[in-house]
């Protein structure tokens, strides 16, 4: 018996990226475009979501996978009400979407008639970074009340994003919030990314973030990868 | 929480090559994990041994390079290591940096007992 070294050098996750390729692939095929949006818990991902179908429903035929840590509907049954189809993904109590749980949720979905799929995440600044979904863009949706610090804690999320949506800027007047400090994070770690400062609530900065994605959206999938 | 998961993976990855190498006995792990990339190194080494029971892994070192984030500044090229407290090129005081390393994680090899 003798002791080797064998060299290996293989990513971790390998088999995740591998069905995120399938998944991609597959959303390719149907022409679909199709975002990952993360964000903290109570941020405003379901709000995003809902406000994006008040603006694109009639122009865009959207699709949306909502993910919960619980055996709960509440965010899928408001999509639906809003009338897009949406599938609930749980992940039984885990903190993160992956790969194959997209592509059983994608089975659930219209796909030949959609050409737009939003993905809400679970609400964590930290794993789904490191999970990719087959997506072709990653959004993050940071929110005021989290304050300005962020992207300084958070880096490895805030590095990847193709769009930062600023929420809740209908509550800077009440905390404080450094708006240079937060863009200086944000430019040294993902220099010229697209940015949104919105309000879900007032309707602010809504409109430009809606034609932004449309726009993503009708280049399709050529120009994502 | 997410590192079992990631563990059942590493697991998975060293048992095959193992197996490719005609191993009798898995004698240590060697992981390379970046800061940035979200993976707690204490956690994985305590999953890593529980999941290892009953297999050629048991009882192996998992052994783990951290590797620092990184950047270069885009206006004078300067090398520096993010914190938190640094928003900016401590050179030149451009806030436009990109990330030479910090976002690994991969298996890098595997130390193996074999027939002579
Ligand atoms: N003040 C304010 N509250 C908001 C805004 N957007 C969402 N909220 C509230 O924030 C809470 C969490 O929103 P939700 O969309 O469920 O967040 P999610 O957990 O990220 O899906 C709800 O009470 C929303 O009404 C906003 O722009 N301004
Ligand atoms: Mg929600
Ligand atoms: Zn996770
Ligand atoms: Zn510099």
């Amino acid at each position: 018996m003798k002791e080797i070294r064998v060299p290996v050098v293989e990513r971790i996750l390998n088999a995740n990226d591998q069905v995120s390729e399938q998944n991609r692939g597959w959303l390719h095929k149907f022409g679909i475009f199709s975002i990952n949006l993360m964000a903290s818990p109570g941020a405003g991902k379901t709000s995003l979501i809902l406000q994006t179908i008040a603006r694109l429903s009639s122009r865009v035929s959207m699709g949306v996978i909502e993910g919960d840590t619980a055996r709960v509907t509440m965010d899928a049954d408001k999509v639906r009400q809003a009338g897009v189809p949406a599938v609930q993904v749980n992940t039984a109590g885990g903190c993160h979407l992956d790969a194959a749980l997209i592509a059983s949720a994608l089975s659930q979905l219209p796909l030949a008639e959609m050409h737009l799929l939003l993905v809400e995440n679970v609400g964590n600044l930290v794993c789904p970074a490191s999970f990719r979904l087959g997506t072709d863009i990653d959004v993050l949706i940071a929110s005021v009340p989290e304050g300005d610090d962020k992207p300084f804690k958070y880096p490895a999320i805030y590095r990847g994003l193709q769009a930062l949506i600023l929420n809740k800027i209908d509550l800077l007047p009440y905390v404080s919030f450094d708006m240079d400090n937060f863009r200086k994070g944000v430019e040294m770690l993902n220099p010229g990314v697209a940015f949104f400062p919105v309000s879900c609530r007032t309707g602010e900065g809504l409109d430009s973030w809606a034609d932004w994605l449309e726009s993503r959206t009708r280049q399709g999938t050529q120009s994502s990868d | 929480m997410h590192e079992l998961a990631v563990t059942e993976d590493l697991l998975k990855t060293v048992l095959r090559h193992a197996a490719e190498a005609d191993a009798r006995r898995v004698r240590q792990v060697n992981l390379v994990v970046g800061d940035l990339a979200g993976f707690v190194g204490e956690s994985l080494e305590f999953y890593w041994q529980i999941l290892g029971e009953g297999t050629i892994c048991r009882g192996s070192k998992l052994q783990i390079e951290r590797i620092s984030a990184r950047f270069a500044c885009q206006a004078c090229q300067l090398e520096f290591v993010m914190d938190s407290e640094l928003a900016f090129c401590p050179q030149c005081g451009s806030h436009q940096a990109k990330l030479m390393a910090g976002n690994e994680f991969f298996l890098h090899s595997i130390d193996i007992d074999v027939d002579e």
